[in-house]
Formats: C-alpha cells, structure tokens, sequence
C-alpha cells in the first residue's frame, strides 16, 4: 500500500480514478447479475397459481382425496370421530414434532384435516389417500420411499421424517368450500 | 509469447507458485491478456474492435444459457413461451431484449473489426491464418444468427427458414433433397425448429473455441498497427495490462452505454414488426427482408435476375457465399508489401468506395424490390467483385506507397515533436 501514497501521505490521482473505475464496473457487474439470477424464481404466471378451491361436499366421513396446489399434492381428510379420538388420545410430549390435532385443523372443523401431501423426509407422496392403500401403523399415512409413518392427525410418528405433514394456509369459504393457498 | 522481451509470469504469493507449478493457468492468462503480453504502443481506437467482439460474445452466450431455461422449441409453443419470456418470467423482458440487441452489437463491432483489417492490412503475412480463423468465425456467428432469429417462430423466423433454406435447393440434382434433409420435411416446421435450436444452442461455444485459435495465432506474431510496421525493439511496445485493460476498459464501457440506449429506449428498432406475428405457412409477409446484418449478402442475391447458362437462382447463391469465400483468398489477392492503407494513397481511395459500396448493397437488401433498387444492387454487387478481384491485385502491382516509418517509436515520437511545436508553426524548430 506505501507505493499508493503519495508523500504526504494522500491517495494519488490516478489511485482514486482507478479505484472509482473498477467500483463503478463492479455496481455495474452486481446491478447485472441481479436479473440473470431473479429469472431463475417462479415466473408469474407460476405465482398465478397460487390459490385454488376445493369442493369437500362429496367427501364422507373416513374418505380423503388427492388435490393439487401449487402443482404439490394436498391432502384433504374427512376423519371419523374414532380417528379424531385417536389423535386426541396421544400424549403430545412424546411426539418428535409436537403439535394437537386442534393445532392442526380449524376451530369446530377439527374432522377437516388438510395438509400438503409431501413426505417431510425427502418429498414423496404418502400413501393413504386411496381405497386400500397401506396407511402404516398408525393409521394415517404412510410414505413408501423410506418407510415414515404419520397417524390420524398426519403427525410423524416413525421413520426418517422430520416433521409432520405441513398444514398449508387455507380457509372455509364456506362449509362446503376450501381455498388453500 | 512473441517478444524476447516479454515478461515472465512470476508468482507473487506461496500459493501463486504452487498452483503455478501444477497448473500454470494464471501464466497463460498473464501471457496472453497480461503484462506478459508486449502490445504495440501505437495502436488506435479501432483496435478495441477485436476485445469488444468478445465482449458481446460473452453477453450473448450469457443472455442465451438463461433464455434456454424458459424457451421451448415446439412449434405450437415456441412463439407463446417467447410471449411467455416477456411478460411472466423475472426479468425475461430484459433477458431477451439483450439477447436481441447483442446479436446486432456483436455484427456492428465485428464489421468494424474486419474492416479495420482490411484497412490496415492485418491480412496479410504472416497473419493470413488470424484473417482466416476470423472469417470462420464471421461464417459461424452468420448461422449462429439466422438459427436464433428463427427460433420466435414468427412470420420473419418462418419465411427466413424457408428462404435460406430454399439457397440450397438452388444447386442442380442434389440440391432439393439436401433441402429437405436440412429441413427434416418439405416445409419448416417441429424438426427444422428443434434441430436449429439444438445447433443455435451449441454453435456460440464452437465460436468461442475458433476465437481461441484466433487469439492464438494472432499472438505468434503479436498485433498489427496502425503504421503496419513491424515491432523491432521493446520501445514499440506497452504491456497489455495495464496499458490495454485500461484503454479496452474504458471503450467497452462506452459501447456498453450505446447498447444499453438501444436495449432499454428502441428494444425493437433493428428488429421487424413482422415477427410479433406467429408463424403461418399459408401467407407470406408481403416484405420479407433478412436482419440489417445480412443486408448486403440479400442484395447480392436478387442483383441475379437472368439466366446464363446456369440459372439465375444459381448465380445468386453462388455470388453470396461467394463474396465471403473470396476474402480467405484475399492475403494472396492484395500483394502489397505495406500493410496500412495509411501509407498507400490509391488503395485508400478504393477502400473508401468499397464501404460505400457494402453501404448501398446494405441499403437495398432493405429495401423493397423496384427496377431502379435492382439496377443499384446489379451495379454495387459488380463492384464488390471487382474491389476483390481486379482492382485489389492491379493497385497493389501500380501503386507507389508513401515512405513507412523506420519504427514504431518514430512515428510516435514524430507526432510528439509535432505537438510540441509553438503556435503557428507546423515544423518542428530544429
């Protein structure tokens, strides 16, 4: 640094023009990078799709149906009191990702358990939802990549799972209609 | 590289010398773009040119990798996701519009650049291979073009595909079927689409690849200048860094600034209104013309309107890729031993012609098809033969040059002395 001080110790001319050229080349090469690297986020009309409903009228009590959201799968869950009652019946402390099914639902809607039907693990789609499928020991989900179990309030209860099957943001438009998202 | 006296790379830091030792990748970079590359020191503005050409290479390689992220090559949905580029994704507009422009900044400063070449010389021995690296480059940045500007899918992609295409169903018996072989149909459609996708996406890296070779070959002998001089002595020379950098820096800096202008306030303005209308076989735009870089090459092509003994189609294509394939024969067709066109009065005189010339073939390959823009482009294409093919050879056998320089430093130092010279004066005192 001493050969960029003058002798009395000020920054030189050219020392200060040089360091003004390349800071300006740098703002310039940041304010570039800035888009080229924004173009690689959702698009538009990608984000466009970031709402849609859901009729549950046709959905008996121990029925579930597939929706999608997001272009990810939703779980829409019509639990029967039996259900409900197994979920209440756990003692939330021992969970790995403690939460109550009241948590989990909507108030006086708690049979209505809507989560994203992505395994926490490593994003497979759980099985459970269909007549017949294999809803693992504990009566919920199951995911059949690696073998995480999720109960009647779509908790993990076993497996490499991390957390529970995630709730997305919904609401009752009506009490026949959702719009999540 | 070139000179005894150029620097050796020598590493400044522990670290320096022991990836030097492996990989000696920052001693080729000192070497070729470093202070280990001597530069003549005489050299003007229009030998930025060259560096600039890479400049817009890089921007086009850059803009294109991301556009290819959202772009898709179907037929039904090339000319939506164009549409969907500008107006959904982040930034697309931009993205594009810089794609766009770059393709016709890289053919502005390359025209620059080849015709500082051929102004002062830089053609001629021992830089023949540099010229003619740079025309397959120029050759390759053509196709490069026309296979973009084809991928919007538009009425000017389209009737574009169809015409270049339709050059080669100009040659006798074997032309249609390579038509149709390039074509992968009877008419562009999903294959021709997806084929010049594939080629538009990989031509721009063999570009880079020849620019390398190009580089190279150009530092065997080093840079010609604006003298034609050879370098003699470690006088004629400045290092490239920082002397060049700095220069190249500060001229890529404005140039940027002029495209950005375009990009940002006229995105559309060398582009065609046409090519906002989706692709449709059964209607040809009533005026169809190339980009303005091919102008000059579309003006060669109608000048041919009769037919002698080979038809006139024939003729036209041939004139066109003949008219670029005659300049690799150009370091034999110029036998001048001057290089710059400074010191050569006949020939600067036809060099200035032969730009205007190339100025009006550009303006009619624009323009609609009248007799009189015929008669100018039939007038103009003759003289471009002409320039290359008689005039060239009998200056350069005729013309007395100017007396060169003795070096590099002297015709510097001469300019100096000039400047120093009191008011009024034009000689130097002593």
């Amino acid at each position: 640094m001493v050969s960029q001080v003058g002798e009395d110790h000020s920054l030189r001319r050219r020392d200060f023009i040089n360091i003004a050229a390349v800071s300006f080349a740098g703002v310039g090469a940041a304010a570039v990078v800035l888009p080229l690297v924004s173009q690689m986020s959702p698009s538009a009309d990608v984000l466009a799709l970031a709402s849609t409903e859901v009729d549950i009228s046709k959905i008996a009590p121990g029925q579930a149906i597939k929706t999608v959201w997001r272009k990810q799968p939703v779980f829409v869950r019509n639990l029967t009191p039996q259900e409900i009652a197994a979920a209440n019946a756990v003692d939330v402390s021992t969970l790995r990702d403690p939460q109550t099914l009241a948590e989990r639902t909507k108030p006086g809607k708690m049979n209505w358990l809507i989560t994203m039907g992505v395994c926490t693990h490593l994003g497979c789609i759980p099985l459970g939802t269909g007549e017949g499928e294999n809803r693992g020991p504990f009566g919920g989900y199951f995911c059949p990549c690696h073998g995480s179990a999720y109960d009647t309030a779509a908790r993990i209860r076993q497996g490499p799972a991390p957390l529970n099957l995630q709730v997305p943001e919904y609401a009752f438009t009506s009490d026949t209609v959702v719009t999540i998202g | 590289m070139s000179f005894a006296w150029a620097k050796p790379y020598e590493p400044k830091t522990g670290l320096g010398r022991w990836f030097d030792e492996r990989l000696p990748l920052p001693r080729l970079v000192y070497g070729a773009i470093g202070g280990g590359y001597p530069v003549p020191r005489n050299l003007n503005y229009w030998w930025n040119f060259g560096v600039a050409a890479g400049i817009f290479l890089t921007v086009q390689i850059v803009t294109g990798i991301v556009l290819a992220m959202h772009y898709y090559a179907s037929a039904d949905g090339a000319f939506n996701s164009i549409e969907h580029i500008m107006r959904d994704v982040n930034a697309g507009w931009w993205l594009r519009y810089a794609h766009m422009n770059g393709a016709s900044f890289f053919f502005i400063v390359v025209y620059v650049h080849i015709f500082r070449g051929l102004f002062y010389g830089s053609y001629k021995a021992p830089r023949e291979l540099v010229w003619m690296l740079g025309l397959v480059i120029y050759l390759l940045m053509m196709a490069t073009a026309f296979m973009g500007y084809v991928l919007p899918w538009g009425q000017m992609s389209y009737w574009g595909a169809q015409v270049i295409t339709g050059f080669f169903s100009a040659f006798p018996v074997v032309g249609e079927p390579i038509r149709v072989w390039l074509l992968g149909g009877y008419a562009p459609d999903q294959a021709a689409l997806t084929r010049f996708f594939s080629l538009h996406y990989l031509l721009p890296f063999v570009i880079a690849a020849v620019t390398v070779l190009h580089i190279w070959a150009l530092h065997i002998p080093g840079s010609n200048n604006p003298t034609g001089v050879d370098v003699k002595t470690e006088k004629d020379t400045l290092p490239f860094h920082p002397f060049y950098t700095a220069k190249d820096g500060w001229f890529a800096g404005a140039l940027l600034f002029a495209y950005c202008v375009l990009t940002f306030f006229a995105p559309n303005y060398l582009g065609h209104p046409d090519n906002y209308i989706p692709a449709n076989p059964l209607a040809t735009p009533a005026h169809i013309v190339p980009e303005w870089y091919f102008w000059p090459f579309y003006a060669i092509l109608r000048s041919f309107t009769v037919d002698v003994i080979i038809p006139a189609k024939l003729w036209g294509v041939t004139a066109m890729f003949g008219s670029i394939l005659l300049l690799f024969f150009l370091p034999w067709l110029d036998k001048s031993p001057v290089r710059s066109g400074s010191y050569r009065p006949v020939f600067k005189r036809f060099f200035g012609l032969l730009i205007l010339d190339v100025l009006v073939l550009g303006y009619v390959g624009g323009a609609p098809i009248t007799p009189l823009n015929i008669a100018l482009g039939q007038l103009a294409t003759a003289y471009y033969f002409a320039h290359f093919l008689i005039i060239l050879p009998l200056v350069s056998k005729f013309e007395t040059p100017l007396p060169l320089p003795s070096s590099i430093s002297e015709s510097v130092l001469h300019g100096e002395k000039a400047e120093a010279a009191p008011i009024g004066q034009t000689k130097p005192a002593n």
